[in-house]
Parts: structure tokens; sequence; C-alpha cells
């Protein structure tokens, strides 16, 4: 079996995303793809549906004209503790890790797609084609990350290289893994800071200490999936802030 | 029951062997032409394994398409065999007789096919042996949670019990054949036949084995089709398959498609052989009112699952039936759906002269199953289509023409595999018309009429 490190299972991973705060900017959806090494999407892609975006921000329209909102949520692999993607594969290659990750193993994927039918959230994706990069951004790819072949599924890993990264980096400097230490690539390029990740096994930590905030709630709750990220419901001046309202 | 004609021996031999000891006309550019299709077919699935599945119209949040939705349909068509063979058996329906090996051979040509869908459309097919139960050092068991490794056991368990049935239920004709056959093929029958003789020991065991094999299978018949509705009913994130209702409501869709099925396959045997004096119009007759009962059976949990779905009111099963029913061109097929599944045949079938046309039933058994495919179409297609509350992710799917070339080969291959079996192997099982017309026999004792054999119970 692979090796890991003394401390894994130690940690549980969880995401806040204060949906207040989401401008809609879209900056996530760039530097998730940028560094987990996702194909440019062509605007063909998109009108197929077969367009890669393991974070997307989906905007709804709240309220009749003329007093109309637009509402922002990120969507993203909700990392369920009761996952339905995973009782499904056939072959383990999603699995839930001692971490509190949803795991998706590339290289035990077979492409049945069942995984993506049986998630609510609709945050997996298929590889219909061999990926292909511009020659100009071929030196761009994140040595860190898998390219993934077609006929296998794909999905955000909550930058599991970076969690990697940052639980080497605070063992060879024989010290505690700090909070903040790991930054996803979309919580980094989140200019509101909307998207906070961290460790919720440790109840000092920034995330955990939001989770506990009035406006929290989880996304399709009543599917009892039990999502790892837990979203901070939009503050609306005009009437009292309800979780269920404020998420479309 | 129904009256009964006497045929003797003789005729029977020589009729329902025509297609053994002399090759029809036909058979010869039939084969050919659905040869040629299948081979067709065959590239089009290498090509599409070659290319990968970008060549379907698959997208995202509809992942299975037109594959899985004929994957659903002929499973469905192989619960002809087990409905017939098993369950009338052991009911000890007389009528049954001329199509049992019919309805035992579509079911293993259609399992056959059915098993290659859900392969096909697997992202990396050539990784799929994984799905084994077999440690291949890669240190990781299949995941024994997931309906598609039930699948295989459920699929793979019919397979050989409808295999074995097939066979046992030859070996007489095969001992006949070979009997009146020459040179290679006396080799063949002989090899085959396994020394049957005819000695009444070898005939019991005969006859214990059908019966032993039609009361394990029994189980089957409730099992096949409830594992495949559970593919979809064990998914909570698609609300559009997330039902309790689902695994009868499938079997009892796969007995209304199996047999219509088989009355398809029985009316070209009587126009392609020419076997007006064993498959009679009293046979289609006890078929569409048996097909009566298990369609109606079938409409009842059709409304049950539109029932259930807006008396809960969740918004996207709300949204999906009104997608379904309401939304071009959803209505249309909607329509057409119901008419061809249910109204237009078993309205039909209502009527006696309708029965007993073979014409007729031919065509409505057709419409059945035009419609049984549309309904899979409904569930597969729909509950993905309208699968959570984002509605941001919802969207619909249009089938690529691969996908529609890959089940119209299907069907090709499916007549290919008939056709191939019809020309080596009799489809009317001789020794069953034989024994029907002794059991039917009587003799005068005294003033009283009473059969000639007497029957053990079954």
């Amino acid at each position: 079996m692979t090796t890991q490190p003394e401390t894994f299972g130690k940690h549980r991973w969880g995401m806040t995303i204060d949906v207040d705060r989401c401008t809609g900017c879209q900056a996530c959806v760039i530097a998730c793809q940028a560094e987990n090494n996702v194909p440019l999407n062509t605007e063909q892609q998109y009108e197929r549906g077969r367009a890669i975006a393991w974070i997307r921000v989906e905007r709804y329209w709240e309220g009749e004209f003329p007093n109309v909102k637009a509402r922002f949520i990120p969507i993203l692999c909700q990392h369920c503790e009761n996952a339905p993607c995973e009782p499904v594969c056939p072959v383990y290659a999603t699995y839930h890790n001692a971490e509190g990750l949803n795991v998706q193993v590339y290289n035990r994927c077979v492409g049945t797609k069942y995984c993506a039918n049986g998630c609510p959230y609709i945050v997996r994706f298929f590889n219909w084609w061999e990926p292909v990069w511009p020659e100009t951004l071929r030196n761009q790819l994140n040595p860190d990350v898998t390219v993934r072949s077609r006929g296998i599924m794909e999905k955000c890993s909550f930058c599991q290289q970076r969690i990697r990264r940052g639980v080497r980096q605070a063992a060879r400097e024989s010290r505690e893994l700090r909070d903040g230490d790991i930054q996803t690539a979309c919580q980094q390029a989140c200019p509101t800071e909307a998207i906070v990740f961290g460790d919720i096994a440790n109840p000092e930590t920034r995330v955990s200490k939001m989770r506990k905030d009035d406006r929290a709630y989880r996304m399709l709750e009543s599917l009892n999936t039990d999502p790892a990220i837990v979203y901070l419901a939009a503050v609306d001046p005009d009437k009292a802030a309800t979780g269920e309202a404020a998420h479309g | 029951m129904q009256q009964r004609r006497v045929i003797d021996q003789v005729h029977t031999n020589r009729v329902l062997l025509n297609g053994q000891l002399a090759t029809p006309k036909w058979w010869l550019p039939t084969v050919t032409l659905l040869g040629l299709f299948v081979v067709v077919g065959w590239v089009l699935i290498g090509f599409m394994l070659n290319k990968g599945l970008g060549v379907t119209g698959l997208n995202r949040p509809v992942f299975w398409g037109v594959m899985i939705v004929t994957f659903v349909f002929w499973v469905g068509i192989s619960h002809a065999g087990i409905m017939i063979s098993a369950i009338l058996r052991l009911t000890q329906a007389e009528w049954r007789r001329p199509v049992t090996r019919t309805a035992e051979l579509l079911t293993v040509c259609s399992l056959l096919t059915a098993l290659l869908f859900p392969a096909m459309q697997d992202g990396r097919v050539w990784r799929d042996y994984w799905m084994m139960p077999m440690d291949w050092a890669r240190g990781v068991w299949p995941n024994p949670r997931s309906p598609l490794i039930w699948d295989p056991f459920a699929i793979g368990t019919y397979l050989t019990g409808a295999t074995l049935f097939l066979y046992v239920a030859l070996l007489p004709d095969l001992g006949n054949l070979r009997d009146r056959t020459k040179g290679v093929m006396h080799v063949f029958y002989s090899v085959l036949a396994l020394g049957w003789r005819g000695n009444p020991r070898q005939w019991k065991l005969q006859t214990v084995g059908g019966i032993l094999l039609s009361a394990l299978m029994l189980p089957i018949f409730v099992s096949v089709h409830s594992v495949v509705s559970w593919d979809f009913a064990v998914t909570p994130g698609v609300e559009g398959w997330h039902s309790t209702i689902f695994a009868p409501y499938f079997v009892i869709g796969a007995v209304h498609s199996g047999v219509s099925a088989v009355v398809t396959v029985m009316a070209l045997m009587r126009w392609l052989w020419k076997w007006d004096d064993f498959i009679r119009p009293e046979h289609f007759d006890a078929l569409a009112r048996l097909l009566i009962v298990v369609a109606t059976g079938w409409l009842g949990f059709t409304f049950l699952e539109l029932i259930f779905a807006v008396y809960s009111q969740e918004g996207q099963e709300v949204a999906l039936r009104e997608m379904q029913i309401f939304t071009w061109p959803w209505n249309a097929w909607f329509i057409v759906f119901l008419l061809t599944g249910y109204f237009i045949p078993v309205g039909m079938w209502l009527f006696k002269s309708v029965r007993n046309n073979i014409a007729l039933m031919f065509w409505t058994s057709i419409l059945v199953n035009v419609g049984m495919w549309l309904e899979r179409y409904f569930i597969v297609v729909g509950g993905l289509s309208r699968k959570t509350p984002l509605v941001n992710s919802w969207a619909t799917y249009r089938p690529s023409a691969y996908e529609w070339a890959i089940m119209a080969w299907s069907f090709a291959w499916v007549s290919f595999l008939l056709l191939l079996f019809a020309r080596f192997f009799p489809l009317v099982p001789l020794f069953e018309q034989k024994e029907s017309q002794t059991f039917s026999a009587e003799i005068k004792i005294g003033r009283a009429r009473v059969p000639a054999v007497l029957r053990e119970q079954e």
C-alpha cells in the first residue's frame, strides 16, 4: 500500500462559501482551471453541455421586475460525507478518504458515468475526448496534477496537491499545520474572500468558526448528503435573510 | 380449453424440421443482408471505442442515453423466456408448448445483446473486466454496493439459466435430427445430443431437469428487472428515478414487452416456415388475453408513477412531468407512448377477431415495443434532464446518428442470431408438440372416455 504521513486522518477538510460576498466575478473558475489542468472550454463545448469546470458560478434571478436581484452561488464538489456518487461506482474509483475528501482515483475509473448521474450537484465531469491544449499552453500545465485521459470522470479534489504540499511542509519544519497554511486555488483567487478552506476537525480554525454562523446552510440538505461545504446565506437588506430564500 | 387438432408424428417431423433438413430459399439472402448490417454495426461500435464517447450526443447532466435505454429495452424483451417457460410451465398452461423454445431463445439472444450496451458506453471499455470479482493484482475488489455489480450477477444468472433451459429442452430434438442427418451435420448433432436415445430414464431426467430449472429460475422472474430498475431507483440525486415503485413497475413492463416480442416472433415463424398447423390463432388468442392483463397492470404503474410525482409537489418532479407532458417534442412522444404502449394494442385485443388475426397481432405487438422503448427513454433521459433543483444545470440531449445506428444494429444482431439458430435447430419443440398430442389423446373403456396417458402432477 502507499505510504501516508503519520498525521494522515487527523484532519477533516471543509470549506465555507459566503454567498453574501460573492460578486460572480468567476476568478475562482479561472484559477481552478489553471491549477488543475482543466482543458480549455470552447463555445461549442458549452453549447453541447460538455464544458468542464470543477467550480462554476450559477446565477439566479430573484424577485419580479423591476425589483430583480441577481444571486450568485459558486458550486463545486461538496465532498459529501454521505456521497451518492461513492456507493454506485463499481470499481471504487471514487471513495471517501480518512480526511473527509471525496477522492477520484483516475486510473481506477472505467467510465461508467454512474457517479455523475448520482451526484445531485452535477459537479462531476466526463472526458468525452482526449484533452488538448494549444502549443503555447503546454508548458503551463501543473506538474503536480494528473492530466486526465479520455473516458474517465473528474471533479474538484479540494486541491489535493496543495493539501499534501502543506502537510509535507509542516512536517519538514517539525510543526503543527497552521490554519491558513493550505489555500485552495479558488480561495486564493477570490477577491472578496468569500471562500474559506481549512480543517473542520479543529474547532479553532476560521472555517470551523464560520460554520457556526447563523446564516450557515448546506446545499440540498433534504437529500441528506452531509456536505463538507457550508454556505453562508446572502444578507438581504430588504428582508430578514433566511437560508432557503438566498440560494434560489 | 381450446380445440385440439390431431396431427400425426410423421407430419410433425416433416413440417417442423423443414428449416434444418432443407434450407428455405429466403434464408441465405436474409441472413447475408442482416450479417452485413451486423458488420457495419460492429465497425461503428469499434469506431466509437476508438474515437471516444464524444461521438455520442451525451452531455452533462444526461450522461446516460440511448444506449442505456436500449439496454433496459433488451433486458425487458428477455422476460418473455422466464414468463413463458417457467411460469406457464409450472401453471401447466397447455398452449405454451409451441412457444417455449422461441421465448427461451429470444431470452438468450436479447440478454447477449443487452449485456453489450452498458459495457460499450463505458469510457474505458478495455478496463471493464475490473468489475469482475477477481483480484487482478490491483489490490482492489469490485464495490458490492454498486448496482452495476448487481447487474452482471442478475443478468449472468438469468443467461446461464436460460441457456441451460434451452439446451435441456433441445436434447430430444437433437437426437431426432441426429438420426435424420448424414456427414458433418450428423457428427454435429451427435455431439450436441449427448447420447440421447429417448429411453425412459433419459426422459425422466430431462423432465425433472426442466421442472427443476423452471423452479430455480422463478426468483429470476422478479430479480432481473428489479435489479435493472435499481440502477435508477437507488440514485437519490435524480428525482425522477428515485422511486420505490420502480422494481415492480419495471418487471411488469418487461413482461409486457417480452410477451409482445414473442407474439411478433411467432407471427414471423408462422409466415416464414409455414407452420400454420402448429402455431395456431388460439395461441395468439391466449397470448393476447394474457397481455391485456399484464398491460393493464403496467398502465396502472405508469399512472402511479405520475401520481406519486405530482402528489409530492417537489420542484423538479413537477418540472420533469411538465417537460414530459407539456413541452414540445416530449408531449408528442408522450401521446405516441401512451397510444402505442397501451391504448391502440389493448383496445384492439379486446376483440376476438383481432386476437385471432395474425397480421393484426403482429403489428400491434410491434406497437407495444415501440411504446415500451419510448417509456424507457422517458425514464432514463427524462429523469436526468431535470434531476436537481439547480435549474441552471438542466439540459436535455439529442442522440447522435451513432447512437441511433447502434440501436438499429441491435435489432439486426438479434434477428441475425435468431435466424442462425433457426437454421440448425427447430424453433418449435417437436417433442413438446408430440407430448401434447399424446396427453390429449383419449381411449374408450366401456362407456367412459378417459385420457390415454395418466399424467403425474408436474
